[in-house]
């Protein structure tokens, strides 16, 4: 599904360059569940964004589902977007004068899906992450889990290939957290690739790849052991 | 292609910032309003200086004697000129851009005019047949002078119809064919007029043909004044006719043609091209002015947008993440921009054409019957249209190039 050689990036902070991304070379098959792990500085947002077609790199080549992401016009690269990649974010990034619905709906409103239709489907996805009865409520009056909730329910709705997940726990507690990563395991079952990029270690044994980041290239990358721990936990 | 789907999104972004929409909009609201007011006021003073030259041709050219102020030809200052009916005869045949003339002679005594018993003072004139295309007159009844007038010396007269009224009360409607009796003189009544000339005393007259009125009023083949219409597009040939008119009667009366005491002109086509001049001027400006204000409102409304565009620089990351393209983007915000401009100008539109409705019935001697036709109010709507889309042009293209990692990075 993603095929990564040898990124390079870095960026221009004046007259000293960053170099960020010093080589990285990454396989996920499709189905896959993988967390990024890195503390701050070692990447692993520049990798998410480069992954996501939010931003380009300098060097070396990206394949998604066998596509060669490069030099992509700003037209190009949203549509893209808008076809394979699904994102869930720290901070929901839910439109605060949109309801639960119509930020569901989002998505397809840029595939050019006729309102009728696209509330329909929307309702079916909120459904799936347990809020339809929560459909015509503002951001404003869910709780922070609900939020993630809705994100996930529009991550989906365009059917996407990959659900990039930038620190999905970031600002919630244990317990919500813990369903939120029961969401995303349900939708990985379903067949989706999900990439988690996490610095909490007990997120990142509930997936089944590990890769550890750190200073611009791979340090590991392993089958966490304790896979079912949460279990317990909870 | 209407999106509806757009136009929902925008309205929502609108209702959620009533205040600066409201506040946006009446900038602009204000400037459309303006402009309007301002060129209604400039085409009322027009018309108001256009009513001016109602009630006599536009091209008209009135020439009068007095005395000489001027020596010439060794001959002292201060000799009266008279004009005879050889100058208008020598005018009538000799000047190229003639197009109407008329000899005028006056009468200084008496002007007591009677029916029955009924005795009142009204002006006379008496003049040649071509006269009414000089003054510009309508005959609402019956004729004016005619050639066989003149030639045979008729005793007829044409008469307003404010002295109609005034002498014949109950009998007005059939006053056609009467005789009244001018200064003692008994003279058929021929025909009425109107005047629309402002001057109220243009209807306080009663015409009669000169040659009769020379006649009977002892006048011999004395004339006060000449009068005449002239074909010329340009001043240049308007002050040619002149000029050439001053040359001949010169000659013939023996004074300096430069001699503005000896033969006095009245030109009212230089005039009335003055005043179009003028005009075309204060049209000019008027746009001048109304356009600054608008232009003051679109940069309200496109700072107000530079605005908009940072308040929702993380909401257009999240839609460009989710797939928007940047033409989605810029037109989310240029429709709006539009949307806000021409609506609101609209109102002012409205509002102005409004206020210069209520005014439309006044009408004083330079102001009259202010209004702005229906090709300033196509031309204003699509100045707005422009407007808006070049407000919201610099906005727009600034949210396009905003980046969904920036935008998205969490403080």
């Amino acid at each position: 599904m993603i095929t990564i050689q040898n990124i390079h990036k870095s960026y221009n902070m004046g007259t000293n360059s960053l170099h960020v991304l010093k080589g990285i070379d990454l396989e996920i098959e499709k189905g896959e569940l993988v967390s990024i792990m890195g503390s701050s500085g070692s990447g692993k947002s520049t990798l998410l964004n480069i992954l996501g077609i939010l931003d380009n790199y300098d060097k070396g080549e990206y394949r998604l589902d066998g596509k060669l992401i490069a030099g992509l016009s700003e037209t190009k690269a949203a549509l893209m977007r808008n076809e394979y990649i699904g994102f869930v974010f720290q901070s929901f990034n839910l439109i605060s004068f949109k309801n639960a619905l119509e930020n569901v709906a989002l998505p397809l409103y840029y595939k050019n899906i006729s309102r009728k239709k696209r509330n329909k489907i929307a309702m079916e996805y909120l459904d799936k992450v347990g809020l339809l009865d929560w459909a015509e409520h503002m951001p404003n009056e869910l709780s922070g889990g609900q939020k993630q909730r809705v994100a996930i329910a529009r991550s989906l709705i365009a059917n996407p290939k990959v659900i990039l997940a930038d620190e999905p726990t970031g600002a919630l507690d244990t317990a919500t957290s813990y369903e939120v990563m029961d969401i995303l395991k349900t939708i990985n079952h379903e067949g989706i690739t999900v990439i988690i990029v996490t610095h909490e270690t007990d997120i990142s044994r509930m997936t089944r790849r590990v890769i550890k980041l750190k200073d611009g290239a791979i340090e590991a990358d392993y089958i966490p052991e304790t896979i079912r721990d949460y279990a317990k936990v909870v | 292609m209407f999106d509806l789907d757009k136009w929902q999104e925008i309205l929502t972004t609108i209702k959620k910032n009533k205040l600066r929409t409201i506040l946006t909009g009446f900038s602009v609201a204000w400037g459309i309003f303006m402009l309007i007011i301002l060129l209604g006021s400039g085409k009322g003073l027009e018309n108001g200086f256009e009513n001016q030259f109602r009630g006599a041709a536009k091209n008209s050219l009135w020439i009068w004697t007095g005395r000489t102020s001027i020596a010439h030809n060794g001959m002292n200052p201060g000799r009266s000129v008279r004009f005879t009916n050889d100058d208008y005869s020598n005018l009538k045949n000799n000047i190229d851009r003639r197009e109407f003339i008329s000899g005028r002679f006056n009468i200084f005594w008496g002007n007591q005019v009677t029916y029955n018993n009924e005795i009142h003072s009204f002006g006379i004139r008496n003049v040649h047949p071509e006269y009414e295309f000089i003054e510009a007159l309508t005959i609402t009844e019956g004729r004016y002078i005619n050639q066989l007038d003149i030639k045979d010396k008729r005793k007829v007269t044409v008469i307003s119809t404010e002295v109609r009224d005034v002498l014949f009360k109950d009998e007005a409607s059939d006053a056609l064919g009467k005789y009244i009796l001018v200064n003692g003189i008994p003279f058929k009544v021929v025909g009425f007029f109107e005047d629309e000339s402002n001057n109220s005393n243009n209807m306080r007259l009663i015409y009669v043909p000169i040659s009769t009125a020379q006649m009977v009023f002892s006048g011999g083949n004395r004339l006060h004044e000449i009068s005449m219409t002239i074909e010329a597009n340009t001043i240049e040939e308007a002050q040619s006719v002149e000029q050439d008119i001053r040359n001949r009667l010169a000659a013939v009366h023996n004074f300096d043609a430069e001699d503005r005491r000896a033969l006095g002109t009245w030109n009212s086509f230089e005039n009335y091209m003055q005043m179009q001049s003028i005009f075309k001027g204060i049209r000019l400006f008027v746009w001048i002015i109304g356009i600054g204000t608008i232009v003051a409102g679109i940069v309200g409304v496109s700072n107000i947008m530079i605005i908009v565009v940072k308040e929702r620089t993380r909401e257009i990351g999240i839609r460009k993440a989710l797939g928007a393209t940047p033409f989605s983007v810029i037109s989310l915000v240029l429709f709006e921009s539009v949307l806000i401009t021409t609506f609101a100008g609209y109102i002012g539109l409205v509002l102005g054409v409004g206020l210069l409705e209520l005014l439309s019935g006044i009408s004083t001697d330079f102001f009259a019957d202010p209004s702005a036709d229906f090709g300033i109010a196509i031309s204003a709507t699509v100045l707005l249209i422009f407007a808006g889309a070049l407000a919201g042009f610099v906005p727009a293209q600034r949210a396009a190039r905003i980046k969904p990692i920036e935008a998205l990075r969490d403080e």
